[in-house]
């Protein structure tokens, strides 16, 4: 895993933790941008972990970039040797798979798919050797995810499959992106999960629609009220699979203002995680049901 | 004071000089994609560089006062009119309560900064008046005006008529546009000879040029250095590990149109970028209009500095002149 720095422009650095994507790159960008943080560097004015990189924005009228540069090849040296332990909380999502409305939309941009004669569920089992949709649904909500990343736009989650790499499901994006995507659409490209927080384009396949939004400008939705974006790096992800009819018993609860997201804080430590990743696992969900 | 929107022309937003410290959940800056008009503007009429303006994009609204105001309107040639009396725009003038101010055709550059006397003085969302419409956040209920908008202005008193930027002190594109940028980030991932080809082509401004971004076409399409695939990326070889994107970067979907993130940029993705539009430069993009040509013109970071520097001297030199 070699780090690799770049200017990006007179006001970022951009930094590559490793060109694949691995947890071990994953926390090694969230170790030192925690530490940058901590740093309280003078100049900096944002600070961006990703999925195996990170970027850090600075006005260079207060930090010119070289020294922005020596600052940051500094903390990495002393974050690399942290201990690769989280304490994040695990997050319950409900997915209602095989939707009409992702439906609906992947039809109308079929010509733009790899495969226009099945559908994206269908299509990703097959390329990863699934046994249809059922099988898909369990192996996709049978483990745990990573939100390794948080962007593209407000509060849209990137997620990381926390099995080994033989089971993780891959699948590529969209031939030519779609123009539009149903608002809380569950999504997949490349080894990535996602959860589209706004209507709009988008290049990943669909998978199902969860009921719980995850964005909220106006902060009127109950869990929503301390922050508008639900989630942050670091976070587990559950996901339920649910029928329609929990689907809209759901959305007219979050509508009420009776919904609460099922969160329970959990310790991550990735060490514990690669000894026994079902295991690990298996505790990890277990936190959600009291265990 | 309130200004009513008559018309609100084809994409009027509230901005001001944006909403930092966000872009790590997927917020980004918003605010004037052209910071140094924006900045005029608010100076003319006597407003903080900072305060909230309206961004109109090839069209201008029409705008009703419901009190006295000195207004000033800089950036993109939109000829100012007030009750149908034409005002010379990068110059402070009155309007009259009562009085209806509109324009007329767009002339030259892309975006109009039409700066009030008081700001416009919608709620402060994560610290900033501007709108980001993609998140439906910040500005005049998260959207572009619609016409019957009651738009609330702040208090202020308003500069004398007249104050004007000196023409060799307001900043537009060249022809062809020059954008100059640091190569960087992904620029690995292209054979020298695409690099150079890349600098060398003239690319016109696709008609998908927005606040996110804007598009270039009309170059050849550029040659990757063979590689297999980092786990994670995606087949493409203009695919990345999803990475986050600095403003001004340059990524090549493909390896044929580059896009130029600005304010509203989309903070992450899976495309390489070959380098950044230095910031000294993200004002002028702002005022391309589609079809203009541009180049990319190589630079070091000692010139990117040196400019952002120029600028900043500019800068001072309109408001000392005031």
């Amino acid at each position: 895993m070699k780090t690799r720095y770049s200017y990006g422009g007179d006001e970022h650095i951009f930094v590559e933790c490793d060109e694949e994507m691995s947890l071990e790159a994953f926390f090694k960008s969230l170790s030192i941008t925690t530490a940058v943080k901590k740093a309280k560097i003078k100049g900096v004015t944002e600070i961006c972990p990703a999925n195996a990189s990170f970027q850090i924005k600075f006005n260079p009228d207060v930090i010119k970039p070289s020294d922005m540069l020596k600052e940051l090849k500094a903390i990495e040296k002393s974050a690399a040797k942290g201990k690769s332990v989280l304490k994040t909380r695990i997050i319950e999502v409900p997915v209602l798979y095989n939707d009409p409305w992702t439906h609906e939309t992947l039809m109308r941009f079929r010509e733009r798919h790899q495969d226009p004669s099945s559908t994206d569920i269908e299509y990703t089992a097959r390329i990863n050797n699934l046994d249809g949709v059922d099988g898909f649904v369990k192996a996709h909500s049978g483990a745990p995810w990573f939100v390794s990343m948080v962007g593209f736009v407000a509060g849209l989650p990137f997620l990381y499959q926390m099995v080994d790499r033989p089971r993780q499901i891959q699948s590529p994006k969209y031939l030519r992106p779609r123009t539009d995507t149903p608002k809380l659409t569950v999504g997949h490209g490349g080894c990535f999960a996602c959860i589209y927080s706004v209507r709009g384009a988008g290049g990943y396949q669909m998978f199902g629609i969860t009921p719980m939004p995850i964005y909220d400008p106006n902060q009127k939705i109950k869990y929503l009220k301390d922050f508008m974006c639900l989630f942050k790096p670091g976070d587990i992800v559950k996901w339920k699979p649910i029928d329609r009819a929990e689907y809209d018993a759901t959305v007219v609860a979050v509508e009420k203002g009776k919904f609460m997201p099922r969160i329970k804080d959990v310790t991550f430590s990735l060490d514990e995680f690669k000894k026994d990743m079902d295991g690990y696992n298996a505790k990890l969900m277990g936190a959600l049901n009291g265990r | 004071m309130a200004v009513e929107v008559i018309k609100p022309g084809l994409s009027t937003t509230v901005q001001d000089l944006g909403r930092p410290g966000y872009y790590h959940i997927g917020i980004p800056l918003s605010g004037g994609m052209d910071h140094f008009a924006l900045t005029c503007a608010n100076w003319l009429v006597g407003n903080k560089e900072g305060a909230a303006v309206l961004e109109a994009v090839f069209m201008g609204p029409e705008l009703q006062f419901t009190e006295d105001a000195t207004v000033a309107v800089t950036g993109a040639e939109l000829p100012p009119k007030v009750n149908g009396e034409p005002r010379e725009t990068w110059t402070s003038f009155k309007v009259k309560k009562g009085q209806t101010l509109s324009f007329d055709f767009l002339k030259k550059g892309a975006r109009a900064y039409i700066a009030i006397s008081g700001g416009i003085d919608v709620p402060v969302v994560l610290g900033s008046r501007s709108t980001y419409t993609l998140g439906a956040l910040g500005g005049f209920k998260g959207r572009k005006l619609e016409a019957g908008d009651k738009l609330p202005v702040g208090k202020g008193r308003g500069a004398r008529e007249g104050r004007t930027v000196p023409e060799k002190l307001r900043r537009m594109p060249g022809a062809p546009a020059e954008l100059r940028m640091i190569p960087g980030l992904y620029w690995h991932r292209i054979t020298e000879a695409a690099g150079k080809q890349f600098l060398e082509d003239v690319w016109k401004v696709a008609p998908e040029a927005d606040r996110i971004g804007y598009r270039f076409k009309g170059g050849k399409p550029l040659e990757f250095v063979p590689r297999d695939p980092p786990f994670g990326a995606g087949s493409d070889p203009s695919n990345i590990v999803d990475a986050c994107y600095p403003y001004g970067s340059i990524q090549i979907p493909g390896g044929t149109e580059p896009i130029v993130l600005h304010r509203d940029a989309v903070s992450g993705g899976g495309y390489f970028m070959v380098g950044t539009v230095i910031s000294a430069d993200m004002d002028l993009i702002g005022q391309l209009q589609p079809h203009t040509p541009a180049q990319f013109v190589e630079v070091t970071m000692a010139q990117a500095l040196k400019a952002r520097k120029d600028r900043a001297k500019l800068l001072e030199k309109v408001k000392a002149g005031l």
